[in-house]
């Protein structure tokens, strides 16, 4: 026996471990990075699943609807005015437009819904909910501002300066003291019965502010607990939503007015302009049937390229450089075929732009040599002895290669293309290049209709200025991963059911 | 080179007593066989009788099974294989452009190194050579051929109440009868069989050689095997290949016992191989 070398020995069992410890890195690193951006998407997104709206009694104005024809109703008119009448005490043009600017400019949507499902609530009053508009939204979810509201501790006296418009503030003292015994802050909003209040600072010795809701003149002293600091984290300059306007949202939430609902219109509605209209249908549409194209065209060429080179062609010199060739393709960057599908299908066929059936044709030639590849694969792992046993009792080589070859290859060929089409599905840069990535509202209906898929639509929201477009691009993020989990969960059902072990 | 060839017959001076007897099943003559460049087997020339079993003996690599599977043809699914001379089946040339490779290969079935049954349930694995063929009429007619195929390869005791279980479930000897049976089902006159025991156990082993007696009845039977002994235990008639090359075929008895040529006692005496 030879001498036991120690030294090597624990060489081999560091190496050992210093390997596993990199491997376990590198995982836990990757795991990480995942995390991190699933929890930032999930965060992100989540918002965009729920819609705001506000509850408002609106009376059917007869003198706006026509009982024939419910549809062309003016039905913004009537929740404007509904709206209106919940603040009688806003005035003039500017208030009153920045009032009506919290419903979204599809709010009557579900008035009109209303009226003309059952046309006899004409001339009634009804209880309908009116979809607030996209800054709204976001405000009420928390996403503009962080808002904190502190009651008054101490008496507040009001007085209205002469000659200027403003207000001086003051407790038991003025100027800073006041400042500091109110608990006041420059930006703050004093709100109390009869109006509200935006400290602007301290200004020659007396601490001034200026209206933000018209208050009543007669009020000039309230007491401790009767009136509210209210402060926001990011100044009125930097935000959608005004200190009036988010007062107003604020009293219709004490009024429980608000309701939060899981927005159906996300995955109902095509794009739209108005974030908090704007939908995935659309994308949806246009993904699916650009994929059923691809599918349709890429499957059956493919296997039967995969066949034919697998089991019949002869291995030659032409062979050989159209395997390499189909090899070379799957590793062409996919905007290539974009310029593929724009110089041919578009300048040449003369096909329409931004459609699914050129989207569909570009990515069938995009997943082609994947769908190839993996199903020469597939087909080169069943075990010759298969082929010989059929050919052994006089079974032709067509029938030996469908009758038994192609069967077990097929899960592989599913996972194949499964994971091919995955690729499709979540491809953006050769659909660019054939135009479907332009701004289509519309839900496409048929093959030839203008249509985009839903990465493009990703792409398209992530580059509005929108803050809730940014919301929405994560929740399109959101349902364009699910798909495609869902595709690589059956990828591996499929493997998993019907694999076979000789 | 396709010119009908007189029939005579090969191992001289002396008829072996089962060539002498019988009716040739199998005739090759002058049978050359290249993969690419390399020659596998040299100027072949064999005359192999109707109901016997005639076994392969040889040193690995020296063309027994490259012969064995020129008589069904099976060597035209390697590409760089190439095959010259003349083998008859029947006084049918079976290299002749007109003769049906398909028609030929439910002529002279094949059983296999391994036992290679289609994943597919075991009467599949049997119906599905007359069914391909038409050998069956409707479903009650494919079910007398499978029993009687599984009774014949003497698998039906054992799969008669599992015939719609998957053939690769059974065991390895199991398999290898299903194959057999699967061999049988398409009604062939000679079976080939390429070391059909080769990767079974010793009991496995000899219901395999049992049966392979009793089908004798039958069939023409032509088995490669590496085993000295088996080819002794099975066959009636034995060649030995050395190097691409018919050493020496005669009766097993005298082949075992009295060997003409110096190569062929050296290896049958173990001193090479």
């Amino acid at each position: 026996m030879t001498e036991v070398r120690n030294d090597l020995v624990a060489k081999r069992y560091a190496a050992e471990r210093r390997f596993r410890f990199y491997g376990a890195t590198a995982l836990a690193l990757t795991a990480l990075f995942l995390a991190i951006l699933l929890t930032d998407t999930v965060i992100k997104g989540i918002p965009a699943f729920h819609e705001t709206s506000v509850e408002l009694d609106v009376k059917v104005d007869p003198a706006e609807v026509d009982p024939n024809n419910p549809v062309g109703g003016n039905y913004d008119k009537m929740i404007k005015e509904a709206f209106r009448a919940e603040f009688p005490a806003v005035e003039g043009r500017t208030n009153q437009r920045a009032l009506t600017a919290l419903l979204s400019s599809g709010g009557a949507d579900a008035l009109r819904g209303m009226v003309v499902a059952d046309p006899s609530i004409i001339g009634k009053t009804v209880t309908v909910p009116v979809l607030l508009s996209a800054d709204a939204d976001m405000f009420l979810k928390g996403m503009l501002t962080s808002q904190t509201v502190a009651p008054g501790t101490a008496a507040l006296h009001i007085a209205r300066l002469d000659g200027e418009e403003g207000f001086v503030l003051t407790g038991d003292k003025t100027g800073e003291e006041a400042e500091k015994e109110l608990g006041l802050a420059p930006r703050d909003v004093v709100r109390f019965k009869g109006g509200a209040l935006r400290v602007t600072g301290v200004e020659n010795g007396y601490l001034k502010a200026v209206p933000v809701l018209a208050t009543d003149p007669a009020v000039t002293t309230v007491g401790p607990g009767q009136w509210d600091i209210v402060s926001f984290s990011v100044p009125e300059s930097n935000r959608r939503i005004n200190d009036n306007q988010a007062l107003w949202l604020d009293e219709l939430k004490q009024e429980g007015r608000i309701e939060n609902s899981f927005s159906w219109r996300f995955f109902e509605a095509g794009d739209s302009r108005e974030p908090e209209l704007a939908g995935i249908r659309g994308a949806l549409v246009g993904s699916l049937l650009t994929v059923l194209v691809a599918i349709a065209l890429a499957l059956p060429l493919g296997i039967a390229a995969a066949i034919y080179l697998e089991e019949f062609a002869p291995k030659n010199k032409w062979t050989d450089v159209i395997e390499v060739n189909i090899n070379n393709l799957a590793a062409v960057p996919s905007i290539i075929f974009g310029l593929l599908g724009l110089a041919v299908f578009l300048n040449f066929f003369g096909l329409p732009r931004s459609a699914p059936l050129v989207g569909g044709l570009v990515l069938a030639l995009l997943v082609l040599p994947t769908i190839i590849i993996a199903s020469r694969a597939a087909l080169k792992a069943v075990p010759p002895s298969i082929t010989e046993a059929a050919l052994g009792v006089g079974a032709s080589k067509q029938q030996a290669v469908f009758q038994h070859v192609l069967p077990l290859a097929l899960p592989g060929i599913m996972t194949g293309t499964i994971l091919g089409l995955a690729r499709a599905f979540g491809e953006t840069a050769p659909l660019l290049m054939i135009g479907m990535v332009a701004f289509i509202a519309d839900i496409p209906s048929g093959f030839t209709s203008a249509a985009t898929v839903l990465p493009v639509q990703v792409f398209l929201w992530s580059d509005l200025p929108e803050l809730a477009f940014r919301s929405k691009t994560a929740a399109a993020i959101i349902v364009l991963l699910v798909v495609l989990f869902a595709l690589n969960a059956a990828a591996i059902y499929l493997r998993k059911r019907f694999e076979r072990r000789w | 080179m396709n010119a009908p060839v007189p029939h005579q017959t090969l191992v001289t001076p002396e008829k072996p007593k089962a060539l002498a007897s019988g009716q040739f099943k199998v005739t090759a003559r002058g049978v050359d066989v290249y993969y690419g460049d390399k020659q596998a087997i040299k100027s072949l020339s064999i005359d192999i009788p109707d109901r016997s079993v005639s076994a392969f003996i040889g040193p690995s690599g020296c063309g027994k099974s490259t012969f064995l599977r020129c008589i069904n043809r099976m060597n035209d699914t390697i590409p760089t294989c190439r095959v010259t001379g003349l083998i008859d089946v029947d006084k049918h040339d079976i290299y002749d452009p007109k003769i049906d490779v398909v028609q030929l290969r439910a002529k002279v079935g094949m059983v296999f190194q391994k036992p290679n049954p289609f994943p597919k349930s075991i009467y599949e694995n049997v119906a599905y050579g007359p069914r391909i063929h038409g050998l069956a009429a409707g479903k009650t007619e494919l079910d007398t051929i499978v029993e009687q195929s599984l009774r014949k390869a003497g698998l039906w005791e054992e799969a008669k109440d599992r015939l719609a279980q998957p053939g690769t479930g059974l065991s390895g000897g199991q398999q290898q009868r299903l194959c057999i049976a699967r061999a049988i089902a398409v009604n062939p006159e000679v079976i080939l069989m390429d070391e059909p025991c080769s990767a079974l156990d010793p009991i496995a082993t000899a219901r395999i050689e049992e049966l392979i007696d009793e089908l004798r009845q039958n069939y023409c039977i032509v088995i490669v095997t590496h085993s000295m002994q088996q080819a002794a235990r099975v066959s009636q008639l034995t060649a030995f290949f050395h190097l691409g090359t018919l050493v020496e075929y005669g009766d097993t008895d005298e082949m075992f016992t009295a060997p003409q040529e110096k190569r062929t006692q050296d290896y049958i005496t173990g001193r090479f191989g």
